[in-house]
């Protein structure tokens, strides 16, 4: 046993030394305010080497950009009685509220199913290791459903050829965060590979916080819910009784 | 122009938010409706998150209704006397409802349950209102002569106890009847996250017998308490009131409700009933086909807020 982990590190040691990441981001903060409309990410980065770049296999970056996870419900229609209701549901565990991964090529044919799973880089594979409490057996299309709408809303995004390598060194991805972000931290994970398999990985991450009247907003209906509930009262009184009385000064 | 707003974390566009603010304020001056169940849906359809919407709803329908109120106000069309019994049997009603939403949630079913109660409620108004205004024009437009027929209670709300003079309506009944009404609306306010107008009104001048003056300021009347109550319970309970996107609901939906209230003083009022009706049945109709037919997304995705 000690020998065989042994050859194994001795085989895999120098490899993972050979290459590695060197990474960056455009920013690492994004600031949402009342007249946020998205935001632009760029990733980008470099190849590090102690000796001069391997002929083949050809290199291959991918980069995932994921927001905060929360537990979610599925639920599936049925026909009963002529009605279309909720039937079965599947709650899942965590599931990100954004998921963006860019690569240099097709997805099939630059990553092995065994450094998908170890790594867990697509979407599939990051969802179906979420804890899943089903009273449905067929639970993977409920997954699928998933993916899907989460991709119909714009919340799952895949570009398939949205890395740009230069030079078999340098790499960029560019990332559009849509306007309807839940804050949290975005995780940006960046992975070199080569044929099929993950050599380097690298992480960061994003700060995605709310500010301004966003921020006061927020905090306050979730510390003084009451005050706040009344404050939105007084609010629309206060709107209410102004828009009266300017249509009155206004009608004569 | 977008804005971001800050509960229901999505940016949607700023006049478009006006617009359906100022359409929901102007049927509210104009039926003495609350737009609760107009609001909901549309603000649901341009990916406001359900809960904000019924939250936010109830918080623009509280300002649209007092604005109405005030309009009415000028015009003598509020009895207050029948409002506040209305309002009693209301609150309670509405904590009973609380009840059996949460008892529905339990089971599961709260989403079609909602549905139901809309497609039922709304079908049988708007159905009951559209032909008996329809009648009335009819018949007008045969004689030339304008004349309201309403009923004065059925006899055996006149054997009940409590009788109370209501001297705005011109009435003098018991006090029972508009409890239980009051009460009724309540239940299914809180179940269905609207104020109730579209069911009080036709309630008030076909059941009560109430003029269609008052019955309008008199409606608006119990809705803002009503509404306010449930503001309150979300802004507590979910946090799920947003006071951005309520905020510029209310600026469209004031203006609407002025303009509202003035064009109803134009209309004759079974104009404005058989309006009301087809707006009701419009409603329901585009609700019960949604139960019909097979949606093209079987599957839903309900993401629970992170205590």
């Amino acid at each position: 046993m000690k020998a065989l982990l042994l050859a194994l590190v001795l085989s895999v040691g120098p490899a993972v030394a050979e290459e590695s990441l060197v990474t960056g981001l455009s920013r690492d903060d994004v600031q949402i305010t009342a007249d946020f409309t998205g935001s632009d990410i760029l990733v980008y980065g470099a190849v590090r080497r102690n000796s001069p770049a391997p002929q083949s296999p050809p290199m291959d970056v991918i980069v995932t950009l994921e927001g905060p996870s929360s537990p979610v419900t599925v639920r599936r229609k049925e026909r009963i009685f002529g009605i279309w209701i909720n039937r079965s549901a599947v709650d899942l565990a965590d599931v990100p509220s954004y998921f963006a991964i860019a690569s240099s090529g097709a997805l099939d044919q630059i990553l092995s199913p065994e450094d998908d799973l170890k790594h867990q880089i697509s979407l599939a594979r990051r969802l179906s290791v979420t804890k899943i409490t089903a009273n449905s057996m067929d639970f993977s299309n409920f997954l699928r459903a998933t993916q899907r709408i989460g991709s119909d809303k714009g919340n799952y995004v895949s570009q398939q050829n949205g890395v740009k390598l230069a030079e078999d060194t340098l790499f960029r991805a560019d990332f559009a965060l849509p306007a309807n972000l839940t804050e949290g931290d975005f995780s940006v994970r960046m992975f070199l590979l080569r044929g099929g398999r993950v050599i380097d990985v690298k992480a960061q991450t994003i700060d995605v916080r709310k500010t301004g009247i966003e921020r006061q907003l927020t905090n306050m209906a979730h510390r003084q819910p009451l005050l706040y509930g009344i404050l939105s009262l007084l609010l629309a009184a206060v709107a209410g009784w102004g828009a009266s009385e300017i249509f009155r000064i206004w009608r004569r | 122009m977008q804005i971001y707003l800050p509960i229901a974390e999505v940016s949607v566009n700023l006049f478009l938010l006006l617009g359906l603010g100022g359409l929901v304020g102007f049927l509210s001056g104009m039926f003495g409706v609350g737009g609760g169940f107009l609001i909901t849906p549309l603000l649901m359809f341009i990916g406001v998150p359900p809960g904000v919407a019924v939250a936010t709803g109830a918080n623009q329908v509280v300002a649209s209704s007092i604005s109405g109120v005030l309009a009415q106000l000028r015009r003598k069309g509020v009895d207050f006397v029948m409002g506040t019994v209305l309002l009693i049997g209301g609150l309670t009603g509405s904590f009973i409802g609380v009840q059996i939403f949460a008892y529905m949630t339990a089971l599961g079913q709260v989403d079609v349950f909602v549905q139901l109660s809309y497609v039922f409620f709304l079908g049988f108004i708007g159905a009951t209102m559209f032909w008996e205004s329809a009648r009335a024009i009819w018949r007008n437009q045969r004689q030339g002569a304008q004349q309201i027929r309403r009923t004065q209670g059925h006899s055996w709300m006149h054997s009940l106890p409590f009788k109370v003079k209501f001297r705005k309506s011109g009435l003098f009944i018991s006090i029972l009847p508009p409890l239980a009404l009051g009460a009724a609306v309540g239940i299914l306010s809180a179940i269905m996250g609207v104020g109730g107008g579209f069911i009080l009104v036709p309630a008030m001048i076909y059941l009560l017998g109430m003029p269609t003056k008052v019955v309008v300021g008199t409606s608006l009347f119990q809705i803002i308490f009503v509404t306010g109550f449930t503001t309150i319970m979300h802004a507590v309970n979910s946090q799920t009131v947003d006071m951005m996107l309520a905020f510029v609901l209310i600026v469209g939906g004031v203006i609407g409700a002025q303009i509202g209230s003035r064009m109803s003083t134009r209309l004759k009022p079974e104009q404005l009933r058989i309006l009301l009706a087809l707006l009701v049945l419009a409603v329901s109709i585009k609700i019960a086909l949604d139960l019909l037919l097979m949606p093209t997304e079987l599957y839903s995705v309900t993401r629970l807020v992170l205590p």
